[in-house]
């Protein structure tokens, strides 16, 4: 008997072990659908149809700033604060709406909101190799999202040969002068200019 | 001594309850036309490793350990392949974008090569979902082409 009672105390210690370690992840949040905001949406389209015209979205413009910031952190190889930043993006991204664009101009959007959220999201949790990985592929979306927005900055679009072994990684960036996201202090002047956007 | 016995019948009691709530199973019969293999031409060997390493949580036909009628497993695993199949869901591959397909392989490879996939806690009982190295090798060699093939 005392056997058998020693078995069933282990097995609801188990399961309820079971159960902690299977909640654990459970509050990560999938990339949400774009919120289609729409009572807000109006007032606001109004207004920036009005103030700044179509081709310079306010949201595009924070989640540009946004992008900056992170490429800043990581060009002071900060860890950390990449990742306070990755979050923020992920949810200035979140809340872009494309629906003020042309049809065939909000596919593409959504589709580039939607890898870029995923990015930055990974970037909110990961350590600063995975980052820069993850930034690579963010600043290619940033870049395609700008050619649809538009932007009322002056960007540069800067690129470093070396990184990736090799395969090279470009990135935006408000200076003109070359700070490397990619490595960090480690070659912290490495790459040129390679294109102008405005 | 008593509590002792008093919480054993709790917990029992607990067991048994927990086994009459239902389990989303995930299990599909139909192969649409955009799965993975449909769209890409997908060598034997990989596609093999893929089937039993990827499959069981990134596709929608789950093919269930005897476990998986017991709860709290059964929950467990239900956790799990929702969380796969929202990452990654290679039977809806041909749905994705360019763009998403080449970020998706990019994490497929390096989740593989940091061996972070397939997850420990799977491969503790799916012992044959463990990549040998000549399997791992060309998983990702194939991957990788086909994320340049895309860019």
């Amino acid at each position: 008997m005392k056997t058998v009672k020693r078995t069933m105390s282990t097995m609801a210690l188990a399961a309820t072990m079971i159960l902690t370690v299977s909640c654990k992840d459970g509050n990560k949040n999938e990339p949400a659908a774009p919120m289609s905001n729409e009572m807000h949406q109006e007032t606001m389209d109004d207004k920036d149809n009005m103030a700044m015209g179509k081709n310079q979205d306010a949201k595009a413009e924070a989640i540009l700033k946004g992008y900056f910031n992170l490429k800043d952190a990581l060009v002071n190889d900060d860890n950390s604060k990449a990742k306070e930043l990755g979050n923020t993006l992920a949810q200035s991204l979140k809340s872009f709406d494309a629906s003020s664009y042309a049809d065939s101009e909000q596919n593409e959007l959504k589709d580039i909101i939607e890898d870029a959220t995923e990015h930055a999201e990974h970037i909110g949790e990961s350590d600063i190799a995975h980052q820069r990985e993850h930034f690579k592929t963010l600043s290619k979306d940033m870049a395609d999202m700008v050619a649809i927005t538009g932007t009322s900055m002056k960007i540069y679009e800067q690129y470093c040969p070396m990184y990736d072994n090799n395969k090279g990684g470009a990135w935006l960036s408000m200076n003109e002068e070359i700070r490397n996201p990619y490595f960090g202090a480690q070659m912290l002047k490495c790459g040129k200019v390679q294109r102008e956007i405005n | 001594m008593k509590v002792v016995k008093i919480i054993a019948w709790i917990a029992l009691i607990a067991f048994v309850v927990i086994q009459f709530f239902p389990v989303d199973y995930n299990q599909s019969e139909i192969v649409p036309q955009t799965d993975f293999m449909l769209v890409n031409k997908v060598p034997a060997t990989v596609e093999q490793s893929l089937r039993v390493s990827c499959y069981d949580c990134h596709s929608n036909n789950t093919n269930y350990p005897w476990y998986s009628k017991i709860q709290p497993s059964a929950w467990y695993l239900e956790h799990h392949i929702k969380e796969g199949k929202a990452e990654l869901n290679f039977n809806e591959w041909d749905d994705l974008s360019d763009r998403r397909k080449t970020s998706k392989l990019r994490s497929i490879i390096s989740q593989i090569e940091d061996g972070e996939m397939p997850l420990d806690s799977y491969t503790l009982i799916h012992r044959d979902a463990i990549f040998s190295e000549t399997n791992k090798t060309a998983v990702i060699d194939y991957m990788k082409k086909l994320k340049d093939s895309l860019e």
